[in-house]
């Protein structure tokens, strides 16, 4: 039982630094730089399985564009010149986060519109009339039932 | 609410409805996205032909004065397989030069396709680290570019060309790049 847990220790020891980098992809040696270059790559879709950032995808072409971002940074390109070479060859979509233009103005628009439609709901039914008072007909009707109530040894309900 | 107004949310359930369904009825691959590459130019890449010693890709393969289709492939990919009877045509029947890049592969195993099923293209070039792929924008394999003849990007396929994808969409671009 000793040695399992050893053993397993020694494993985890090991094996946990591979979900860190592949173990052909390098970091960049400048950490601020690296950082970066991380923040970047979870704003960048993968193409292939669309729906991930290439950060956290494995598909082969999210590691080669992980690599190609690290050879930018390197060279010198700071993350907005990566995003422009990115979009000059992949469009917005390759964006995460789409810039907000005329093609893009439904998609940021639409919860504010939203946001909007519900407000007016909401003052349209504040707006609508209060009940109309009770008659003289309704109230004598009211009253009865209060006392027919009362009579019983019932509280009236409030 | 009163008045037009109850009516408000039915139309708006209807809307969708509608919406919805126009969208599931529609050949649209939500996969497909439009290539940002159409009517720009070419990339201008030099790449290394996949037989030693055969002639590379240079821009100017790409201004030949006809249209040009660029396919990418790779022995690898199934459906590039499927599409293979396809580009014989245009090659064939059709007259149509083709540049294959063999994307992301390895030498040997695409020559061993192309002895396979046959060779339809003018000129095959090697992307072995995929760059190429990136710099046209290609985010899987078989994607299919037609080129007109001053080298400018006309359509793109994406996927396979099966089906009556050739008749039906690559044919009329080929034409249209004329």
């Amino acid at each position: 039982m000793k040695h399992l847990l050893a053993r397993l220790m020694l494993v985890a020891t090991f094996a946990l630094p591979a979900y860190g980098v592949d173990v052909d992809e390098v970091p960049l040696d400048d950490p601020a730089k690296e950082a970066e270059a991380r923040e970047l790559m979870k704003e960048v879709r993968c193409l292939v399985c669309q729906n991930q950032s290439i950060e956290d995808s494995d598909a082969d072409l999210a590691r080669d564009l992980r690599v190609l971002i690290r050879e930018r940074m390197a060279a010198g390109d700071d993350t907005d010149a990566v995003k422009v070479y990115l979009v000059e060859r992949y469009g917005d979509w390759v964006l995460l986060k789409p810039p907000v233009a005329g093609r893009t103005l439904i998609l940021w628009g639409s919860p504010l519109l939203i946001l909007l439609l519900v407000a007016a709901g909401i003052l349209m039914r504040r707006r609508a009339a209060p009940p109309p008072p009770l008659s003289a007909d309704e109230e004598a009707r009211l009253k009865a039932l209060l006392e027919a109530a009362e009579a019983n040894g019932k509280e009236p309900r409030g | 609410m009163k008045g037009p107004w109850v009516f408000l949310p039915l139309a708006a359930f209807v809307a969708l409805v509608v919406l919805m369904g126009a969208m599931l009825m529609g050949d649209r691959n939500p996969a497909e996205i439009d290539s940002v590459l159409v009517g720009r130019a070419a990339p201008a890449l030099t790449l290394y032909a996949l037989e030693p010693g055969g002639e590379p890709l240079t821009p100017a393969d790409l201004k030949r004065g006809v249209p040009v289709i660029v396919n990418f492939f790779a022995s690898w990919c199934v459906p590039c397989r499927a599409e293979h009877e396809s580009l014989m045509a245009l090659a064939g029947e059709h007259k149509v030069q083709i540049i294959g890049i063999a994307y992301k592969d390895k030498p040997a195993a695409a020559r061993a396709f192309l002895e396979e099923l046959g060779n339809p293209y003018d000129k095959v070039v090697l992307d072995e680290s995929g760059r190429a792929g990136i710099e046209w924008g290609v985010s899987g394999v078989p994607e299919t570019f037609v080129i007109d003849g001053e080298g400018m990007v006309r359509y793109r396929h994406w996927g396979p060309v099966v089906g009556d994808a050739l008749e039906t969409r690559v044919l009329p671009a080929v034409e249209a790049a004329r």
